[in-house]
């Protein structure tokens, strides 16, 4: 497999698309307010970055395979070649408005550090990961007894770079620990659409396919 | 590049046969001469005042009326103003003939594209082989020690003649790239965008000793009279052309010599049991010493490499590089190589962090090649694609015009 194979997101399939638009992105894009400096890690080709600089938002990038970065180059993107694990290190405190980690955060070595760091360089953190509690993904262990496989996430258990799947419950469950603030959750369903709002967390967790999180610093400002 | 077959492998590097038109060119270039008198001296960082001080460029494209629409071109060790015409000495093309022109990537129909040679060069700016007005002989040796930065500080008072506030862009590849780095670092006001490529914030304890090496050479040549030779008629061209084959390797790589020579044989079948070039990649090396000594000056090579080994942006901040740009607005554009092992990427990467740091737009593009360090000065597309999606970005957001009009 190759290295951009490994880091580009939603590998092998053709997501859900509102005007040629991924729709997580255009979500992701919705909670971004006008006139902000947005980091995306692992930000592929440059979709979003794109979206957002079309916005008049300071959008700049870090992408680990070399053939996403210099697509992203091409297209006049600010984007270097990194590795969301070891380079955010290299950014200071408050560099950002918003730091964005989309469908990235399962294939991290370390997904609470480098959820720590996104906090640490930007004031809010949008993420976005697929949902492992979905109920197809429980069905497939559950009845067919292998490792579940989707559309979104085609890779089987021995070369998948997707080493820490978690559920919506999982994540929040972190998110508390590290006393990380939640100031809006929406989790989309297998064709990228948003689950009703005033659904219980059970429910989001089995219905839905990918969970997007605005995220700020826990016990500031208050 | 070279065509190996038409070389005939001589033994030792021929004498110059452009001798006289390379002395010529120090001090009368065929070139545009911005004259700075003893009112205006360039202040060096040897403590020196270098006056009167003479700087020789060329341009192309034309100014915009907004004056915002410049680019500086900075030239590498061993090149030159003459990106984009034939060359006076040797008749050659430019040497970014592939990056600036209609429709290049620095595009002469949209900026104004300037290079000038840089302070301690042979082809007309004041350096070690100009006359130096107080004595009437050449400078040689008597010509003060230069560094990077005064290179860059000769080159602001050229673009404060031109009238040039900002520059739009500054450019370059191995030393360029150093100069647009230094640039970026002492005058952040005045480079709206810089393109670094192929290059570092410091010159590596490996590449000093190769220059070292290269030094040595010149030296050792016994034509080379303790650098006086144009008084003895001579010019060290053998110690000049060995320095010239070492660094050359240096600009390739193991895999672009496999590619371009192997261990094919050079107009033979067979070993002749001799020094003689037996083998295609000793005639190159000797063709690419030959043909450097025709229109270089052995004591610039001196002064240059000595020039790019005191560099190093970090230690004027204190050792920490990201200091070097602290609030910097400058848009950036750094580009490396795979297979360049004189300026390696993880150079480029630390200057990457150093801006990200700063929270500087920065993108930063390795690209996949086997030609090494001179990849920068050859035909790669995706580097021309990078290159010119950069300065479309940067334009847009400094409100030129742009290629559709």
């Amino acid at each position: 497999m190759s290295l951009s194979q490994q880091t580009l997101p939603l590998t092998g399939v053709e997501p859900h698309r509102t005007e040629n638009l991924r729709s997580d992105h255009l979500l992701v894009a919705e909670m971004v307010q006008r006139g902000s400096k947005v980091l995306d890690v692992g930000c592929g080709d440059g979709e979003l970055l794109q979206i957002l600089e079309g916005r008049g938002i300071d959008g700049r990038g870090i992408e680990l395979s070399r053939e996403g970065v210099n697509r992203c180059v091409a297209k006049g993107l600010a984007v270097v070649q990194g590795d969301a694990d070891t380079d955010l290190v290299n950014y200071p405190d408050d560099a950002f408005d918003y730091v964005i980690l989309s469908q990235t955060l399962q294939a991290t070595r370390q997904p609470k550090v480098v959820l720590e760091n996104l906090l640490r360089i930007g004031h809010r953190a949008i993420v976005s990961f697929p949902n492992f509690g979905f109920w197809r993904m429980r069905l497939q262990l559950l009845v067919g007894g292998h490792m579940p496989r989707t559309e979104n996430l085609p890779a089987t258990w021995y070369d998948t770079p997707n080493i820490h799947f978690c559920t919506i419950k999982d994540f929040v469950q972190l998110c508390d620990e590290i006393n990380v603030k939640m100031e809006r959750a929406v989790a989309l369903d297998l064709y990228g659409r948003p689950l009703r709002l005033n659904l219980p967390w059970w429910f989001w967790n089995m219905f839905g396919e990918q969970g997007v999180f605005l995220l700020s610093r826990g016990g500031e400002g208050k | 590049m070279t065509n190996v077959q038409s070389i005939p492998g001589p033994s030792i590097p021929s004498p110059s046969i452009h001798g006289e038109d390379r002395a010529h060119e120090a001090d009368h270039p065929t070139s545009q001469v911005a004259k700075f008198g003893m009112e205006q001296p360039l202040k060096l960082d040897c403590g020196v005042d270098l006056a009167p001080f003479q700087i020789a460029y060329q341009t192309y494209g034309e100014l915009n009326a907004e004056r915002s629409n410049a680019i500086l071109v900075c030239h590498a060790l061993t090149g030159d103003q003459h990106v984009n015409n034939a060359h006076p000495v040797t008749g050659k093309h430019g040497w970014w003939d592939t990056m600036v022109g209609p429709g290049r990537p620095l595009d002469t129909n949209l900026y104004f594209i300037i290079c000038s040679n840089v302070i301690g060069g042979c082809m007309g700016s004041t350096g070690p082989a100009s006359t130096n007005p107080a004595t009437g002989k050449l400078w040689g040796l008597d010509f003060p020690i230069i560094t990077l930065p005064d290179m860059v500080r000769a080159q602001t008072m050229l673009i404060d003649r031109l009238g040039i506030e900002t520059l739009f862009c500054v450019v370059g590849g191995s030393m360029g790239g150093m100069q647009a780095l230094q640039w970026t670092a002492a005058y952040p006001a005045r480079v709206f965008s810089t393109l670094a490529i192929a290059c570092s914030t410091r010159h590596s304890a490996q590449n000093i000793a190769f220059h070292e090496l290269g030094r040595q050479a010149v030296m050792a040549d016994p034509d080379w009279r303790g650098g006086r030779y144009f008084e003895h008629d001579t010019h060290p061209h053998r110690g000049l052309g060995v320095a010239r084959m070492a660094a050359h390797i240096t600009y390739l790589s193991d895999a672009a010599l496999h590619r371009k020579f192997g261990r094919r044989m050079q107009d033979r079948e067979l070993p002749t049991f001799s020094f003689d070039a037996d083998f295609q990649v000793e005639s190159y090396l000797r063709y690419q010493g030959s043909s450097f000594v025709e229109r270089f000056d052995a004591n610039a090579y001196l002064y240059l490499t000595r020039a790019m080994d005191y560099f190093d942006i970090a230690a004027d901040h204190d050792g920490v590089l990201a200091k070097a740009f602290t609030g910097i607005k400058t848009r950036f554009c750094v580009v490396s190589f795979t297979s360049d092992w004189l300026f390696p990427t993880p150079e480029s990467r630390a200057l990457v962090h150093a801006l990200n740091a700063s929270s500087a737009r920065v993108s930063f593009a390795e690209i996949e090649t086997d030609r090494g360090h001179d990849a920068f000065l050859l035909d790669v597309p995706e580097f021309f694609d990078i290159s010119r999606a950069f300065l479309q970005s940067a334009g847009k957001a400094r409100g030129l015009k742009t290629a559709g009009g």
